[in-house]
């Protein structure tokens, strides 16, 4: 029992609660489920089939010994904010009104997660089911540092939300930054979460979002992840998309020591949309796991899924896409195709489609393909005087716009081109 | 212009090219003709810096310089033009950013700075005249869905835009209706001057009609077995190949 007692995950909860604000607004129950969880379960080990490639108790075992909870200021984020939108910051895992723009505009509302109405508090866990995850359960024990985003029904915002998390660690540190995102019905909104580091220390980022689209709106969402080598992190949406809503996500990984993405979508009604995008670009010994989820639960329902990955060096990429069409999901239309080049004899990709289909009347297909850059195609280009730089340069350029021409807004899409340094 | 000599090259251990001898000068335009599977495309490939053949004798002198010793991109830079016998679809690659990297890169070789914007549409209008190609074509992707005859015409139309000093068109005629086959030619006629040179194989005299050779060499099993001026063309087609087969194999 004492050896159970001291698993890697309740290790580290004692050794960052301390420093940690105690929860009072969760229901005391699911508290108690979170931690029962995380005691059975430990953090996923790559005995797990979902983490096979991403041992995350081995990692915070062996990069995590001596956190420290140490937190430097953060002041100025005047180079990475986009020059038109609205920005919400949050440092170290907390919500920074003071860094935040001040919301003027009508139809957003922000809270933090501890100051919710009842009605309020109920989403929180809903989609994001503590007994589905140990992140997600140890999330939870810190959630009272999350925030709550609101657009108001009929809103349609004419400016991007810019959502940055910025860690500045000066110990080895782990945070637990969580939200809530609410899009009542027929608003829309573009909404961009923009993971950044700027510490000296490493630190692990256990981010989780429950994110509900209410009947008839949108959400254009962009999930930027930059983080130095010193960022490690699991990333988990758990997405709930009602009547004829619409969700589109770009993940564009530029960097990270490790980088694992869950991205949870159910389509909880007919007639509602899904688009999934990624893209991700490592090099050195980086691990990127993409992991996505599309359930599809109702009739007349469309997801689309195109994940590429540009893997070098020693790297390791993964991606695994599952889709479920449940018995009365006919009329489902579900695509999925996962694209990646490898551009060296180390580099690794696994790829996972997983289709499991339950109603008769449905469209499901599904490809991967993995390659070099083509040699025919890289001769064409030399023998037209273009250098082999530049060359490769053209090919990936090519192989990555498919994802990024998908990026609506303009500014993020030059970031997003001048960072893959491709052009 | 360029010297080859005594050039052997082989794929996958296997002689392709058995001791090609080939001297041309500035002004020239010279025809290579021969069956299929003799070498022409080899020969193409050898020249412009294929990596897939290995050179196993001989030396060939671009300008004054070893070429074979030059990277493909740099064999490019100091003029050498392949216009390919199966040019490269890219998908995601605007044709007009291509050329215009391209066209950079070999300026930039030269000292030369980029070209401004400005003057890189005006010519790009003025060459697309030249070879009849739709203006549309160059904002697509490098030869991605382009017909046969499309594909051909661009490469002549690259060929225009980079003014290399040796352009080598490896059956650059095949797959042409008449029509096609005139423009292609009068561009070819248009861009010739006494500087530069071109080798144009083909498998038909047709072209020759168009593109006047001063020299015709036959190309037969990785040696070249005949050479002689622009009737040897004429005689080619007349009496076919197995009467230069059969020669060979009787001097071999
Ligand atoms: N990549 C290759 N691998 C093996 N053999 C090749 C390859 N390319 C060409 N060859 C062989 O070399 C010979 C010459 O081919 P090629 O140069 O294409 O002839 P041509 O252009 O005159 O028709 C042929 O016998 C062909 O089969
Ligand atoms: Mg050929």
């Amino acid at each position: 029992m004492i050896a159970e007692k001291t698993n890697t995950a309740q290790l580290i909860i004692d050794k960052i609660t301390s420093s940690a604000n105690k929860i009072n607004f969760i229901n005391d129950n699911v508290i108690s489920k979170a931690l029962i969880f995380i005691e059975k379960n430990g953090f996923p080990t790559h005995k797990n089939e979902d983490y096979k490639y991403c041992n995350i108790d081995s990692i915070l075992k062996k990069e995590f010994k001596t956190i420290e909870q140490k937190f430097g200021e953060v002041n100025n984020l005047k180079e990475y904010k986009l020059p038109d939108a609205l920005t919400l910051v949050v440092v170290n895992g907390k919500y920074s009104q003071s860094l935040s723009d001040k919301i003027i505009l009508k139809g957003i509302h922000i809270n933090s997660l501890s100051n919710l109405d009842d009605n309020g508090k109920t989403k929180i866990t809903k989609i994001a089911n503590v007994e589905s995850d140990a992140l997600i359960a140890f999330n939870t024990l810190f959630a009272n540092e999350g925030f709550h985003l609101k657009i108001t029904k009929n809103e349609t915002l004419q400016f991007p939300i810019q959502i940055i998390y910025v860690n500045n660690s000066t110990s080895e540190c782990i945070v637990n930054p969580r939200n809530i995102i609410e899009l009542e019905e027929n608003s829309e909104a573009t909404i961009i979460e923009h993971y950044i580091n700027i510490g000296n220390s490493k630190c692990f980022t256990n981010f989780v979002s429950e994110k509900y689209l209410a009947n008839n709106s949108k959400l254009d969402c962009y999930t930027i992840q930059d983080e130095n080598t010193n960022g490690y992190g699991v990333y988990t949406n758990q997405i709930e998309v009602s009547k004829n809503a619409n969700y589109t996500n770009t993940t564009i990984t530029l960097s990270g020591q490790l980088v694992r993405n869950n991205h949870n979508v159910v389509l909880a009604n007919s007639n509602c949309e899904a688009n999934l995008n990624g893209l991700f670009k490592i090099n050195g010994n980086q691990i990127v796991d993409n992991h996505t989820l599309v359930d599809h639960q109702f009739p007349y329902c469309q997801s689309n899924e195109l994940y590429k990955g540009i893997i070098d060096g020693k790297s390791t990429g993964v991606f695994n896409g599952k889709i479920f069409v449940r018995k009365d999901a006919q009329k489902t239309n579900a695509y999925q195709s996962s694209k990646n080049i490898l551009l060296s004899d180390d580099a690794t990709i696994n790829t996972k489609p997983q289709l499991e289909i339950y109603a008769d009347d449905v469209k499901c297909s599904h490809g991967t393909s993995t390659g070099k850059i083509e040699d025919d195609a890289m001769f064409y280009l030399h023998a037209r005087g273009i250098g082999k730089e530049s060359a490769k340069k053209l090919l990936l350029n090519a192989f990555a716009g498919e994802v990024i021409e998908k990026i609506q807004v303009e500014s993020l899409k030059e970031l997003i081109q001048t960072k893959l340094n491709l052009l | 212009m360029i010297s080859i000599k005594n050039l052997h090259a082989s794929i996958e251990g296997k002689e392709i090219l058995r001791g090609i001898n080939l001297e041309i000068k500035a002004g020239e335009v010279h025809a290579i003709m021969g069956p299929n599977g003799s070498g022409k495309s080899t020969l193409s490939s050898v020249l412009a810096g294929r990596q897939d053949y290995e050179v196993t004798d001989g030396e060939v002198i671009f300008n004054g310089k070893n070429l074979l010793e030059m990277e493909a991109e740099d064999r490019a830079r100091e003029g050498l033009f392949l216009a390919f016998q199966y040019p490269v679809e890219i998908p995601g690659v605007s044709n007009i950013n291509f050329l215009k990297t391209a066209l950079n890169e070999i300026r930039n070789y030269h000292g030369k700075e980029d070209i401004a914007a400005k003057d890189f549409l005006a010519l790009v209008k003025e060459k697309q005249k030249l070879v009849e190609l739709d203006g549309k074509l160059a904002n697509r992707s490098v030869n991605e869905g382009f017909s046969g005859g499309e594909k051909k015409r661009n490469e002549i139309f690259q060929m225009a835009m980079l003014e290399p000093k040796l352009a080598i068109l490896d059956e650059t005629d095949s797959g042409l209706d008449i029509d096609a086959l005139k423009i292609v030619a009068n561009g070819v006629n248009t861009l010739k001057n006494k500087d530069n040179a071109y080798i144009v194989i083909t498998h038909y005299q047709r072209l020759l009609d168009y593109i006047v050779p001063d020299f015709v060499h036959i190309l037969y099993k990785g040696k070249i077995v005949k050479s002689g001026g622009k009737e040897l063309a004429l005689e080619l087609e007349e009496k076919g190949y197995d009467e230069i087969k059969k020669q060979f194999e009787l001097s071999e």
